[in-house]
């Protein structure tokens, strides 16, 4: 089976492949706020943009409803819909922030309700792919702006005047000529008779007149709250009778279970019952693995109970997986030619013609998300209804694999979004859900599914592992003229499909065939490579893989032509243009070209700002070293600069990184530069630590202390972040992910202009060390 | 039975004497502030504070604490504005958040027995607790900010 031959069992990064019919409800309920405003709304909107986006064919589409995602009651509170999930990003704030920008209301006075997962009413909820602000800033404006010159259409005819001489100001309607004024809670309930604005005729704010878009001076909506301990992750709910549940799984993916023994479990004080939950053969998609549960009055003793457990697998398929073969076969595959996704002049021929030939080959392992909150999840099943509570990216995927997964009709399920502590897209998977309404159904009562860290690292949706073969051929004077990459990693598809062999477009497109570089002669293979695990996509996906070999041989190519790397890139980038790659079904994020092209002007901008800001060039202690890297990824331009210092003893610190990003037109400076200074840390992480290997199918590591992660005492000392200015219309582009993947090249580059070492396969572990 | 006092309350417990104090504060007495983040005091998103002291929750049975006095992020300060939790809210630290409880109550600690630590003592004292999102350049900051007067 083929992964683009089904795609209708997809969602996710993969989801530009699948284009359905958007049915929306003709009837849209309102928010339920009592004695709120009900607005008429346009049953279908059609995206009326200054530009298009991706976002129409998402499944389910968006919806602008001013109906759906605003209430204004009485007493003057303005109620926005949240309607994609919190982990992080800020999301839960900076959209209902734009509604309340176009709405003239005051923030002080919104109040944010999270929605529960229905594609149908609110339109798509995919949290990932970096997508809620380049998908939503202007549906999110229209919102607002609809709300707006509703109340002020309502005002006006209050007072018997034209709309014209209206207007709406800070969470009151004023009429200018007499100074009359109304709040919006005295115009909610006339609001609501007045018909809806259709989306064209439309006046949305100038920019220049905007209080919060753009200024960063707004805290995240949840910043007391989590201050406080009283933000509510999965973890977190509670519900009368509820029995908490942790689960023993297949150590291996495939496997299954054979026999267990109960009765030591059992014995252990709390534990209530040992109940074997239902596997899925992989692959399966979210499906839960399947194993056994020990259900009991709390966490603790649950996880002392399945220690307890006697338990006979069968390991099925997996058995065998061992990453050191694994690398070796990925790395022979790599050195024979393989599927062509990418073919410009004749790469072969320019090779072979060359002046010089620089190789690379570059490794990255599997890499686990371990946000600090483990998959967890409750589930209520009472007869042919489930309620679902649970931090998951997808809502509404969520909802449909619970409905799938139990036999009842989608509309019997309910999905509360709680806060989601980390997700980095793991979290888009819902087999914990699963896992919970299963238990839940059989248990006749609420049950909390909790994964121990153990579980986590164990049977996470894994970072792909992959080999990325560069071939530069140079000519006598130093230009490239040949540029061949193959990229062999088993594919995201292949939880999805069985006998998946092949990278699937969205994985091409992340860094390989939209490779940017101004060279006469290209080609861009991918050769088979099968999977042993689940594998998913983790925060910027195969961009890390491909700009860790990309950037990195632009390091080398520096050092065997005697350049300067910056230059170098420079050079390679070309002439200001917009790149058209000879690929067949470019995936581009998802975005239509003519939106979101590539464009090297923009590259080479992000390169000459970080150059500048960062002072490319600048003396560094003995024993420091400077990098540079610049990649594209979710539709934004992203470069970064580290300077690494490297002890005698191999011992790495980072005293400096500088960032430049041109996300487009942007909401909220504030966030972006958290989601930077963050993504500095994960990038650091994978670079120093990141690898999760398999001996005989299982998982190696376990906890914290086998697969690290960045602690403070060797994070970088300073962060700088440099946020683009965006053109008048720029649209917006990613934020969450793209700036992981230039970290690790960026600091490769430095730890070579350092110590002369260049690392090609990550982690760097002791690879300093002499 | 064993008697703890948690955020000024007494709380009573008779069953398993090993359970480990995080999941009796989480799931016995309903306190939720105090995540689970390993179960190996690895990271330390379960840190309370007993007594005075900085202490994984995780890895702290019940009965460990008997009779001592344990404070959780609910109990920090009583409208949560101790110097800490301020400094937090003004630097913008959190980014998912998850791990904030640990930080803050580790932050908390470490104030209390050093009001004035440079940066490198800071560095050092919250290396116990990791920050997947990675705000450590903000919790540094804000500790900083809290130990000079927010």
């Amino acid at each position: 089976m083929n992964f683009i031959d089904n795609p209708g069992k997809l969602r996710g990064f993969e989801k530009n492949i699948k284009v359905e019919k958007v049915s929306r409800r003709s009837i849209l309920k309102g928010l339920g706020v009592t004695g709120g405003f009900v607005l008429a709304a346009p049953v279908m909107s059609r995206q009326a943009f200054a530009y298009e986006t991706g976002a129409g064919k998402m499944p389910h589409g968006v919806v602008v409803d001013p109906r759906v995602f605003v209430a204004v009651a009485p007493d003057g509170v303005v109620t926005i819909i949240a309607h994609r999930s919190e982990m992080g990003t800020g999301v839960r704030t900076s959209l209902p922030l734009i509604v309340a920008e176009e709405m003239e209301a005051d923030w002080s006075r919104v109040k944010v309700q999270q929605a529960h997962g229905d594609e149908v009413k609110f339109g798509n909820q995919d949290t990932d792919g970096s997508r809620s602000t380049r998908h939503y800033l202007m549906p999110m404006r229209q919102i607002g702006a609809s709300a707006r010159t509703m109340l002020e259409q309502a005002a006006a005819k209050r007072w018997g005047v034209p709309a014209t001489e209206v207007k709406a100001v800070n969470h009151e309607v004023v009429h200018g000529a007499s100074g009359r004024k109304f709040g919006f809670g005295e115009l909610a309930a006339d609001a609501a008779k007045e018909s809806v604005p259709s989306i064209e005729g439309l006046k949305l704010k100038d920019p220049k007149d905007f209080h919060y878009l753009t200024k960063g001076k707004i805290g995240i909506v949840d910043l007391h709250d989590i201050t406080t301990g009283k933000a509510g992750y999965g973890a977190d709910v509670r519900l009368p009778g509820m029995k908490y549940a942790v689960i023993a799984r297949p150590p291996v993916t495939g496997g299954k279970l054979v026999s267990f023994d109960p009765d030591g479990a059992l014995k252990v004080s709390g534990v209530e019952k040992v109940m074997q939950v239902r596997g899925w053969p992989w692959p399966s998609k979210f499906q839960p693995l399947g194993g056994v549960a020990v259900i009991a009055r709390n966490t603790g003793a649950a996880i002392k109970g399945r220690d307890a457990l006697k338990l006979v697998w069968d390991d099925g398929p997996n058995g065998k997986y061992d990453s050191v073969a694994y690398r070796k076969e990925l790395e022979e595959a790599s050195r024979k030619p393989g599927l062509v996704v990418r073919k410009e002049g004749d790469a072969d021929a320019a090779l072979k013609s060359a002046d010089k030939v620089i190789v690379g080959e570059y490794y990255l392992p599997h890499l686990a998300h371990v946000s600090m909150e483990p998959p967890v999840a409750v589930a209520d099943v009472k007869g042919d209804k489930a309620e679902i509570w649970a931090p998951v990216q997808s809502p509404g995927g969520t909802r449909e694999d619970v409905a799938k997964t139990l036999g009842i009709p989608e509309q019997n399920v309910t999905v509360n979004v709680t806060l989601l502590g980390g997700g980095f897209g793991r979290k888009s998977k819902c087999d914990f859900a699963l896992e919970a309404a299963l238990l839940s159904k059989e248990l006749g009562a609420p049950v909390k599914v909790q994964w121990t860290r153990e579980d986590d690292v164990h049977h996470d949706f894994l970072h792909t592992v992959s080999v990325e073969r560069i071939e530069a051929g140079l000519d006598k004077n130093g230009k490239v003229i040949a540029w061949r990459h193959r990229s062999v990693a088993p594919s995201i598809a292949s939880t999805f499909a069985a006998g998946t062999v092949h990278q699937a477009a969205f994985e091409l497109g992340m860094g390989l065939v939209d490779m940017p570089f101004e060279i006469a002669n290209i080609s861009c293979e991918n050769p088979e490579a099968a999977a042993h695990t689940r594998i998913g996509w983790f925060r910027s996906v195969s961009n890390i893989p491909r700009a860790f070999a990309v950037q990195s041989m632009v390091g080398e190519i520096a050092h065997a032509t005697g350049r300067d790397q910056k230059e170098t890139l420079l050079a390679l980038i070309g002439s200001p243009r917009i790149v058209k790659p000879e690929v067949k079904d470019l995936w581009n994020y998802g975005e239509p070209y003519d939106s979101y092209p590539i464009d090297t002007a923009r590259l080479r901008k992000m390169v000459e700002l970080v150059a500048e800001k960062g002072e490319w060039g600048r003396q560094v202690p003995k024993g420091h070293g400077l990098g540079i890297a610049v990649h594209r990824s979710f539709v934004s331009y992203i470069a970064t600069i580290v300077e690494v210092a490297v002890d005698d003893k191999g011992k790495l610190t980072v005293p400096r990184v500088d960032t430049a990003i041109d996300c487009g037109t942007y909401v909220n400076p504030e966030r972006i530069e958290s989601q930077i200074e963050g993504a500095a840390i994960m990038g650091l992480s994978l670079a120093k630590y990141g690898e999760l290997t398999f001996k005989d199918g299982k998982v190696e590591q376990k906890n914290f202390d086998d697969f690290q992660v960045i602690r403070m005492d060797e994070s970088p000392l300073i962060t700088n972040v440099y946020i683009v200015a965006p053109g008048p219309d720029t649209p917006p582009s990613g934020v969450g992910e793209p700036g992981v993947p230039p970290f690790a090249p960026a600091l490769m580059n430095a730890i070579f202009a350092a110590t002369g070492k260049r690392i090609r396969a990550l982690p760097i572990g002791k690879q300093l060390e002499a | 039975m064993i008697k703890v006092k948690i955020n000024g309350q007494e709380q009573s417990w008779d069953g398993d004497p090993d359970l480990p104090l995080l999941w009796f504060l989480r799931d016995e007495a309903g306190l939720t502030g105090t995540k689970f983040g390993c179960g190996q005091a690895l990271c330390g998103a379960c840190t309370v504070i007993v007594d005075k002291e900085a202490v994984r929750s995780c890895i702290t049975s019940v009965n460990d604490v008997a009779g001592r006095e344990i404070t959780t992020i609910e109990g920090l300060h009583p409208t949560g504005d101790h110097p800490v939790q301020k400094a937090w809210r003004q630097v913008n630290v959190p980014q998912c958040g998850f791990c904030q409880a640990g930080q803050i109550m580790q932050a908390a600690a470490l104030l209390m027995d050093n009001p004035k630590p440079s940066h490198e003592q800071i560095r050092e004292a919250m290396s116990g607790n990791i920050c997947r999102c990675g705000c450590y350049q903000r919790i540094e900051n804000a500790v900083h900010l809290a130990s000079t007067g927010v």
